[in-house]
């Protein structure tokens, strides 16, 4: 097994705040890798740091041999990222988003073509491939940017809340082809979700961030071992506390809520 | 070079499906040619300077250049604010040629506006000295268009948010037009005032164009020109290196 993501005592920090405070993990090559924690737990900010958006404060980070913050052209070339908001542009066509990212990444236009073809067809916008993107529902919205990041097979693909707000079957649909294209080009996924079912399904492993640093990281089966629960949700929620950030409760947060209230019902 | 071929074409695509701005970015210097050329047109004749259309027209295209090119490199908070700016940014390419198909994709639109400015102009009664003059005329404007995207983008690349349009246009934008000549002649105004025109880019930029499409300028048009390509280049280094330095 090789190690294709290195993590060593990251750090970044925002004034006093530890945004993420001196985490270290490593990712396998063709590893399906689960990045979960509660909203402001810092996850967001690490991708940032190995997608070369942001400098870390401190620490090293090696992506496919690659440091994104002393060589970003060189770790560019090894990664596609899924954003968790928009990234598309409003005022172009479906297509045209498609297209101008393949150039970007230098697909070769036949290879470009054929995979734009595919991957529309494949969410469900072959129709729409000509209509302004700023003309799309949310959730059309979201499969295009999925369908991008797709376009390239990047070494490492990382999926920051890929499916949120899609419908289940969208996302069964999206996580068999993307488990798919991991086995067959040994495609490493770097993913974070709030789905917690989405991890269990599918990651080879998980690491479990909160306040900026990471409680566990293990496989599915040893968390739920360790914590001496039934399923990953109840291994997350032993593993990152019992108590409500109040602070800044939203709606994943709420659903958690309720279902405590509800299982504690029981 | 794909990414510099992208994002000049991305500018051209933006700009041309985007009706209003068009009418609207051209509504402004027509109104200024038609109200100050018509208007003061009288008075300008009668003080000895001539045809003010005349004088006008370069003054005019070079300031709807001016805004527009300054427009589409600020432009950039919007993408970051919607989001398409982190795609281009982790892309495998060199973000100097990003910023750079950026910065001519702002200048092309830009250039092709002044040519049309210049279109209406005849319309409204502006004659060129010469018609042989008029390439230099246009590579003039491209110039302009050129080193105000650069601009543009310098600001856009440090500015979060859109809260600081207003400053720019009032104390950079407005002050720069007003400074250049466009309007009015410089040749009488306090000494204090020439100086700070001295340093207005603009003013090089009109003085060229009025050089090529009037026959008359204050200075040499090598001059003129050596300071804009100078001044553009100066701020394609700083706004590429602003750009290179974004955070998300």
């Amino acid at each position: 097994m090789t190690i294709i993501i290195q993590v060593d005592r990251l750090l970044k920090t925002y004034g006093d705040f530890k945004a993420v405070n001196e985490i270290s993990f490593n990712v396998q090559k063709g590893e399906i890798f689960g990045f979960l924690g509660p909203n402001g737990a810092g996850k967001t900010t690490t991708i940032k740091m190995l997608t070369t958006l942001t400098r870390p404060t401190a620490g090293k980070v090696t992506l496919d041999g690659h440091d994104p913050a002393v060589n970003p052209n060189e770790a560019r070339h090894s990664f596609g990222i899924v954003f968790q908001d928009q990234s598309l542009d409003d005022e172009l066509t479906a297509w045209e988003n498609m297209e101008y990212h393949g150039m970007l990444y230098a697909v070769p236009k036949p290879l470009r073509h054929q995979r734009i073809e595919e991957l529309l067809k494949f969410v469900e916008l072959w129709d729409r491939k000509n209509d302004f993107v700023k003309t799309f529902s949310g959730g059309m919205k979201r499969r295009l940017e999925i369908a991008r990041g797709l376009l390239h097979h990047p070494t490492i693909l990382f999926l920051d809340e890929p499916t949120l707000g899609l419908d289940p079957q969208t996302r069964n649909h999206i996580w068999n082809y993307v488990c798919r294209l991991s086995k067959e080009e040994g495609m490493t996924i770097f993913f974070t979700t709030h789905y917690m079912q989405e991890a269990e399904d599918n990651a080879d492993r998980i690491a479990i961030m909160d306040h900026g640093v990471i409680v566990a990281q293990d496989t599915v089966e040893k968390l739920m071992q360790n914590t001496q629960t039934e399923n990953l949700e109840a291994a997350f929620l032993k593993l990152t506390g019992n108590e409500l950030r109040e602070e800044n409760s939203n709606h994943t947060d709420n659903m958690r809520m309720r279902r405590r209230a509800w299982t504690g019902r029981r | 070079m794909n990414a510099i071929y992208v994002m000049w074409m991305r500018q051209l695509k933006r700009y041309l499906r985007s009706k209003a701005r068009i009418v609207g970015s051209m509504a402004q210097p027509l109104l200024f040619l038609v109200a100050l050329g018509f208007g003061f047109g009288p008075i300008y004749a009668k003080a000895g300077g001539g045809n003010y259309i005349q004088f006008l027209t370069p003054g005019i295209i070079g300031m709807s250049i001016m805004f527009l090119a300054i427009f589409t490199g600020v432009d950039m908070i919007w993408d970051r604010e919607f989001g398409f700016l982190k795609e281009t940014l982790v892309a495998p390419v060199p973000r100097s040629q990003l910023v750079f198909g950026r910065m001519l994709g702002g200048a092309t639109v830009a250039t092709g506006q002044g040519i049309i400015v210049l279109l209406l102009s005849m319309v409204a009664g502006f004659r060129p000295v010469s018609i042989w003059q008029l390439p230099f005329a246009v590579m003039v404007m491209f110039l302009i268009a050129l080193l105000f995207t650069a601009f543009g983008t310098a600001i856009g690349s440090v500015m979060e948010d859109m809260h600081g349009f207003q400053l720019i246009t009032n104390f950079l934008v407005m002050p720069m037009f007003f400074l250049s000549g466009a309007l009015f002649p410089l040749d009488n105004l306090p000494t204090f005032v020439r100086y700070v025109a001295a340093c207005d880019p603009l003013f090089y930029g009109v003085d060229a164009m009025r050089s090529f499409l009037i026959g008359v300028a204050h200075m040499n048009v090598g001059l003129d020109i050596a300071i804009l390509a100078t001044i553009s280049f100066a701020l394609l280094g700083i706004g590429s290196w602003l750009f290179s330095r974004i955070e998300l």
